[in-house]
C-alpha cells in the first residue's frame, strides 16, 4: 500500500517538476510551438475554402482532425522518445536503483506527457477558434471529449512505451516517424479518408490516429458533415471499441516489455551505450 | 593459485545481523564463458571492502549481481540477509549505489534532484537510519552547497561525480556500492571523498564495497581487500596480510656518517639486525618499507595468470 502511495506521490512531484522544466526551456517550448504554428498557418489559408458540398470551411474540418492526430502523436512519439533517451543516459538506471523508483518514473512520465498534451491542445484550439468559423461544441460534444481524450491517451501511450522499450537508441527513433507519417497521410487528417482506395481505408481504421481524428471532428463539427465520413456517421461506438482494444492490448503488453527493458539495465549497460555514443560523436 | 584467507572465514563466527554480505560459490556464465567460477566472500557491518582485479576479472558482474541488477547462474548470495534476485523495495531502500553518471537529469537543479530522490526513502525511515539524509546537510557533506541551485548539465566533471555520491547516500544506505568512485577527482576532492568514506563507515556503520584501479586508494580506504582474477578470488585479507603472503622485497633506507643508503632485501628484519650489529649507533634515520599493495597485487595477479596458463597447457596436453 505504501508503495502505491509513494509511487503516486513521487511520480506526481516528478511529472510536475519535469513539466515546469519543459516550459522554461527554450528548445522544448519551440518543439511544442513550431508544429502548432504550422498547423494554425495551414488552417488559416484553408479558412476561405469550404468542404465540398457544404458551407463549412476546410480549416474548420482540419483543426479537430489535427487535434486528434496531435494527441496520438504526443502520446506515442513523446513517450517512445523519452524512454529511449532516459534509458540511454542512465535516468532509468537511477530510477531502478531507487526504492519504488520505476513506478515513480512511470507515473511521472504519464503526468508529463498528459500535461504536454493538454498544453498542445490549448495552444492549437484556442487560437484556432479565432481563425476559423463553424466550430461549435454542445453538451454531447463535451461528454464525448470527457471519455475520448483519456481513452485516446491510454490507447496511444502504451504503444509509445512498447516502441520505446524495443528501439535500440535515439537514432532509431526515425524508424518510428516514417510509418507514423504514412499513417497520418491515410487517416483522414488532412485529406478526407473517403478519397482513399478501400485497402488504405482498411489499414487506417486499424490504428488509433484515424479514430481520434474522427472523434474530435464529432465533437466540434455539425452532424451535417458526416456526409464526408465513412458510413455517413461519426461512429462513436466503433471509435470507443477500437481505442478500447488498443488500450487493453497496450496495458497488457507494455508492462511486460517495460519490465524486460528495466531488467536489462545495469551500470555496464549504460556504460556500453555511452562508449558507443562517444565513438559515434568522434 | 595463492588464496589468502581473510580473518572472517577462519575466525570466530559472526552474528547473523552483523553479516551484511554473504556470497558463497557465486557462478556466472554467459553462453559458454564462465565469468565467475565460485566466488565466496563476506563482509560485516561497517567494513570497507575493496574489490580489485584486472579488467574482465568479473568485478562489475559481481557488483551488479549484489546490487540486484543482474541474475546469477548459481550460488548462494545474501545481501543484508536477502537474496538480491528477489529483493523488494524495502530491501532496495537500504542499499546505496553510486552510478557513473553521464548526462541524466541535465535540466534538474542539484538541490531539486537530491530533494526529489530523498522523498522516495522517507517511508523507509527507521530510528537507527533516519531517511532521507537532510538535503542541505548532504550538500555540505559532499561539498556542493555553492552549486545547489545550478542545473546539473552545467556541473563540472568532478562536481557531477560528487552529485553521484550524494545520490548514492541520500537514502542513508546500510550498504553502499562504489564503482570507481574517484575517477576525475582532483587530489583535494579525492581527500574529501576519502574522509567521507571513513565517516560513513565509522560513524554511521555503513558497509562499503568499492571497486577501483587506484591501489593506493584501496590501501588507504579498505579494511579488507578482495582480489578477483579470471573469475576467481585469488586473495582476501587486509593490505598487510596480503603483503605478508607475498615474498616481496622490502626497501631499507638509512643514514651512516652523513651518507644515505638504500637496500632491498627479502628478509628486512634480518638485514636490519645485521646492520646494527655491524655499525650500532652510527645508523640513523632508519626506514623500512614493506612491499606496497601495488607490488603485492601485481605479484598475485601474475601468479594467478601463470597458474591459469599452466592449467590450460596441461589440459591441452591431456587432450592430445
Amino acid at each position: 500500500m505504501s508503495s502505491v502511495s509513494t509511487a503516486a506521490r513521487t511520480g506526481l512531484a516528478r511529472g510536475g517538476i519535469e513539466l515546469r522544466q519543459t516550459l522554461t526551456h527554450a528548445a522544448d517550448i519551440w518543439q511544442f510551438v513550431s508544429p502548432s504554428i504550422l498547423l494554425l498557418g495551414t488552417i488559416f489559408f484553408e479558412a476561405d475554402a469550404t468542404v465540398p458540398g457544404t458551407d463549412i470551411s476546410l480549416g474548420a474540418r482540419t483543426l479537430p482532425s489535427a487535434l486528434g492526430m496531435g494527441f496520438a502523436f504526443t502520446g506515442l512519439m513523446t513517450v517512445a522518445m523519452l524512454l529511449v533517451v532516459d534509458r540511454e543516459d542512465g535516468t532509468l538506471l537511477r530510477a531502478k536503483a531507487t526504492p519504488n523508483g520505476m513506478s515513480g518514473y512511470l507515473v511521472g512520465k504519464i503526468v508529463l506527457v498528459g500535461g504536454m498534451s493538454a498544453i498542445v491542445l490549448a495552444i492549437q484550439l484556442i487560437p484556432g477558434l479565432f481563425i476559423v468559423d463553424g466550430l461549435h461544441i454542445d453538451a454531447f460534444g463535451w461528454f464525448t471529449l470527457v471519455w475520448l481524450v483519456p481513452l485516446g491517451f491510454i490507447a496511444t501511450m502504451p504503444i509509445g512505451a512498447m516502441a520505446g522499450s524495443l528501439l535500440d537508441g535515439p537514432r532509431n527513433l526515425g524508424f518510428l516517424m516514417l510509418p507514423l507519417g504514412g499513417l497520418v497521410a491515410i487517416s483522414g487528417i488532412f485529406y478526407p479518408i473517403t478519397s482513399m482506395p478501400g485497402w488504405l481505408q482498411a489499414i487506417a481504421q486499424l490504428f488509433p490516429i484515424y479514430w481520434l481524428g474522427l472523434g474530435m471532428r464529432s465533437v466540434f463539427l455539425p452532424d451535417a458533415l458526416t456526409t464526408a465520413e465513412l458510413g455517413h456517421s461519426w461512429r462513436l461506438w466503433e471509435t470507443a471499441g477500437v481505442l478500447g482494444v488498443w488500450a487493453v492490448l497496450g496495458l497488457a503488453i507494455a508492462p511486460i516489455l517495460l519490465r524486460r527493458m528495466a531488467e536489462r539495465e545495469s551500470g555496464s549497460a549504460v556504460a556500453a551505450r555511452r562508449e558507443k555514443a562517444m565513438t559515434r560523436a568522434v | 593459485m595463492t588464496t589468502v584467507t581473510g580473518v572472517l572465514e577462519s575466525g570466530v563466527p559472526m552474528p547473523v545481523d552483523e553479516q551484511v554480505l554473504d556470497v558463497r560459490d557465486l557462478r556466472m556464465r554467459y553462453g559458454t564463458k564462465d565469468v565467475l567460477q565460485g566466488v565466496s566472500f563476506t563482509a560485516r557491518r561497517g567494513e570497507v571492502l575493496a574489490l580489485l582485479g584486472p579488467n574482465g576479472a568479473g568485478k562489475t558482474t559481481t557488483i551488479e549481481i549484489l546490487e540486484g541488477f543482474r541474475k546469477r547462474s548459481a550460488g548462494d548470495v545474501r545481501v543484508l540477509g536477502v537474496d538480491p534476485g528477489i529483493g523488494g523495495e524495502r530491501w532496495r531502500a537500504r542499499l546505496g549505489v553510486v552510478l557513473q553518471s553521464w548526462r541524466d537529469h541535465g535540466k534538474w537543479r542539484v538541490r531539486e534532484l537530491l530533494h526529489h530522490l530523498g522523498t522516495y526513502y522517507s517511508v523507509y525511515s527507521t530510528a537507527e537510519f533516519p531517511r532521507p539524509w537532510p538535503v542541505d546537510d548532504l550538500l555540505e557533506t559532499v561539498g556542493l552547497t555553492a552549486q545547489s541551485r545550478q542545473r546539473i548539465a552545467q556541473l563540472s566533471g568532478g562536481q557531477r561525480r560528487r552529485l553521484d555520491v550524494a545520490i548514492g547516500i541520500v537514502g542513508r544506505p546500510e550498504l553502499l556500492f562504489l564503482d570507481e568512485p574517484t575517477v576525475g577527482f582532483d587530489p583535494a576532492a579525492r581527500r574529501d571523498f576519502h574522509d567521507l568514506v571513513h565517516r560513513l563507515a565509522d560513524v554511521d556503520g555503513t558497509t562499503i564495497l568499492l571497486t577501483t584501479h587506484d591501489l593506493d586508494e584501496a590501501e588507504k580506504l579498505a579494511d579488507r581487500i578482495v582480489i578477483l582474477a579470471g573469475g576467481r578470488i585469488i586473495a582476501d585479507g587486509s593490505a598487510d596480510q596480503l603483503s605478508l603472503r607475498v615474498a616481496g622485497e622490502s626497501e631499507i633506507r638509512w643514514t651512516r656518517d652523513g651518507a644515505r643508503y638504500v637496500h632491498s632485501a627479502i628478509d628486512a628484519t634480518r638485514f636490519v639486525r645485521e646492520l646494527f650489529q655491524q655499525y650500532g649507533d652510527a645508523i640513523t634515520d632508519l626506514e623500512v618499507r614493506r612491499a606496497s599493495l601495488e607490488e603485492t597485487y601485481m605479484t598475485l595477479v601474475r601468479e594467478s595468470e601463470a597458474g591459469r596458463a599452466h592449467e590450460a597447457a596441461s589440459t591441452f596436453q591431456e587432450a592430445l
